[in-house]
């Protein structure tokens, strides 16, 4: 008896401690905010490593799969194949997972969590930004990976170590140019699977109608001049040529400028949405 | 820069506050007058606008009409002013439930500026203050609905708020969690912050709150202290449960003669409920009945419910009870 009220009172003073404490820092700077938010991705990520799945095993999958399913009959050699087609599912494995970027903000707003931090007096993008910076941590994984496997696997940058840095690079810059139109998503859809739904709906038929795995010479006019003008397959163009050396400067100023675009578009449309929408 | 709240001044005052969805008027010509200290109890039954108002007043939500002032800030100009003064803790748990309790509030502290060191001593401080030091490692995946709440209710005050709004804090909650949840109300106020809480229940408005609104359907409907809200619902009802159903209406005469009130006849086969202001007249009502011969399985005095409070106020029964209605016929 005795005890639990010496221990009731000794909550009691610890309680009353901790709401007479009455702190109040400077707030927390843009930069530091937004790295909360990446910190606080990270920590998910280690208490649920299954968030990782699909950085991981889609880079690998595809890496491999492809390279030994098609090589044969497109190149007819897998080494020759594994040189043209590891840029593409470089690319490819990348722009899968920036779907992340909406599916984990839609999680956010869906799980109530949001509501107290847009009720903190914090740097309102610092969520969506925090978020796209771990997200980019993830891009560089999958993009590390099919580069680690490709190269364990026989593939060669023939613009050396420079040159493949670039290449991921300026994946990532892309990928995070298109996060934002997940965001943009991921604040406009019901529910985090309609925006994978949406994801898969339209990256399947803009990555296979690309050069990801063939040479457009191959195909016939039609196909090719709609391959050709897939925004993919100019990523890719632009990507392959820096991992051999082959890059030109528009081709990858044009990859620069339409991640600038994506940015300019869905960055202020998924703030605004950010603040009347949720 | 900002002043604490003398006393006297007003933490909330909003007038003629509309927010819409759709066809469905949630929050409908709100007026609502919250002085600065003690609990303010929101009272009203589910889907009666409160949370809607709560979200409106914490900057969540834009109202369609009307003003509101939080803390002398307007919530639609100075939203970002009244964000630095209040904090919120939803219906829901607002909470990473795959992180541990810990990490919760660390990270919530870095958002409001904490260096990494003092985020970590404020988040321990409040740990130990909220009786979760044991589970600070777990995550709140597996901790208890008490626990939850609580840990909700520490992430709010790590900046301790001048204002803090606690939507429905124990719906769902057993006893015991209840009681915490009411000393840390107690505790809070008792530093000087104001709390507005929503409740379903107005047993807890009651102990809790130095002042109470009731709103329904998007008004206020009443408000007061809970004396004097009492005084307008009727201290109490005296329930009766008639052993013999044919003996029901005599023993409604004998009931209406000792209360002088009107008794109403309930639902069930012999029961009979009526308002009593002063309970020894219920005791007197008692006599009555024994001396008459009226076998009585129930005579029970209690608390106006909130419907019985609700029927009173407006003439109409909350929804939550109609639709039980509903469903039992």
């Amino acid at each position: 008896m005795t005890t639990t009220s010496t221990t009731s009172h000794a909550i009691n003073r610890a309680l009353h401690a901790a709401v007479s404490t009455r702190p109040r820092p400077p707030r927390a700077s843009p930069v530091s905010a937004s790295l909360a938010f990446a910190w606080r991705a990270l920590l998910k990520i280690k208490h649920v490593p299954e968030q990782l799945a699909d950085a991981i095993m889609i880079p690998v999958l595809f890496t491999v799969m492809f390279t030994y399913l098609f090589g044969g009959a497109v190149v007819g050699s897998t080494g020759e194949y594994l040189q043209f087609l590891l840029p593409g599912t470089m690319v490819f494995a990348v722009l899968l997972i920036t779907v992340y970027a909406g599916v984990n903000l839609k999680t956010d707003i869906t799980t109530g969590v949001v509501d107290r931090f847009r009720s903190m007096p914090i740097w309102r993008p610092a969520l969506i930004v925090g978020g796209l910076i771990s997200d980019a941590g993830r891009n560089l994984l999958a993009a590390g990976l099919v580069l680690a496997l490709g190269l364990v696997m026989g593939f060669r940058p023939e613009g050396g170590a420079f040159g493949a840095l670039l290449a991921v690079a300026l994946v990532l810059a892309f990928a995070f140019g298109l996060s934002w139109v997940w965001a943009t998503l991921g604040l406009l859809l019901r529910t985090p699977s309609a925006i994978s739904a949406v994801s898969f709906l339209v990256q399947f038929p803009l990555t296979f109608a690309s050069n990801v795995f063939v040479d457009p010479q191959t195909m016939p006019g039609w196909l090719r001049t709609v391959v050709e003008a897939n925004p993919v397959s100019l990523l890719v163009d632009a990507v392959r040529g820096l991992m051999h050396g082959t890059a030109e400067p528009e081709q990858i100023g044009g990859v620069l400028l339409a991640a600038v675009l994506l940015v300019a578009i869905f960055g202020p449309l998924t703030m605004r949405l950010y603040r009347t929408r949720t | 820069m900002s002043t604490d709240p003398v006393h006297g001044d007003l933490a909330i005052e909003a007038t003629g506050l509309v927010k819409i969805f759709g066809a469905h008027r949630a929050v409908d010509g709100l007026d609502l007058t919250v002085p600065a200290g003690g609990v303010f109890g929101f009272l009203g039954p589910n889907g009666a606008g409160k949370t809607t108002t709560v979200r409106v007043l914490a900057t969540l939500l834009q109202p369609d009409a009307g003003t509101a002032q939080v803390l002398g800030h307007d919530v639609v100009r100075e939203a970002d002013r009244v964000r630095d003064r209040i904090s919120l803790t939803g219906q829901f748990a607002t909470i990473d439930e795959e992180l541990t309790a810990f990490e919760n509030l660390t990270i919530l502290a870095r958002l409001l500026g904490f260096t990494r060191a003092h985020a970590r001593t404020r988040a321990e401080e409040l740990l130990d203050g909220f009786g979760l030091t044991e589970a600070a490692g777990t995550t709140v995946k597996t901790h208890s609905g008490g626990m939850r709440r609580r840990l909700d209710i520490a992430a709010s005050i790590i900046v301790t708020p001048d204002l803090l709004f606690l939507d429905e804090p124990t719906t769902g909650l057993d006893p015991r969690s209840r009681n915490q949840v009411w000393s840390i109300v107690r505790a809070l106020v008792s530093e000087g912050t104001t709390v507005l809480l929503t409740t379903q229940y107005l047993d807890e408005a009651d102990r809790l709150a130095d002042r109470i609104a009731v709103i329904d359907r998007g008004r206020i409907i009443a408000a007061g202290t809970p004396a004097q809200l009492k005084a307008s619902v009727g201290a109490g009802t005296v329930q009766v449960q008639v052993l013999d159903p044919d003996r029901r209406a005599e023993a409604a005469r004998l009931l209406t003669d000792a209360l002088g009130v009107a008794v109403q006849t309930g639902a069930d086969d012999g029961l009979l409920s009526a308002r009593v202001d002063d309970p020894a007249r219920a005791s007197l009502a008692l006599t009555d009945l024994t001396r008459a011969g009226i076998d009585l399985t129930t005579f029970a005095l209690g608390q106006p419910s909130l419907d019985e409070a609700f029927l009173t106020l407006t003439g109409h029964h909350t929804q939550a009870s109609s639709d039980a209605r509903k469903k039992a016929t």
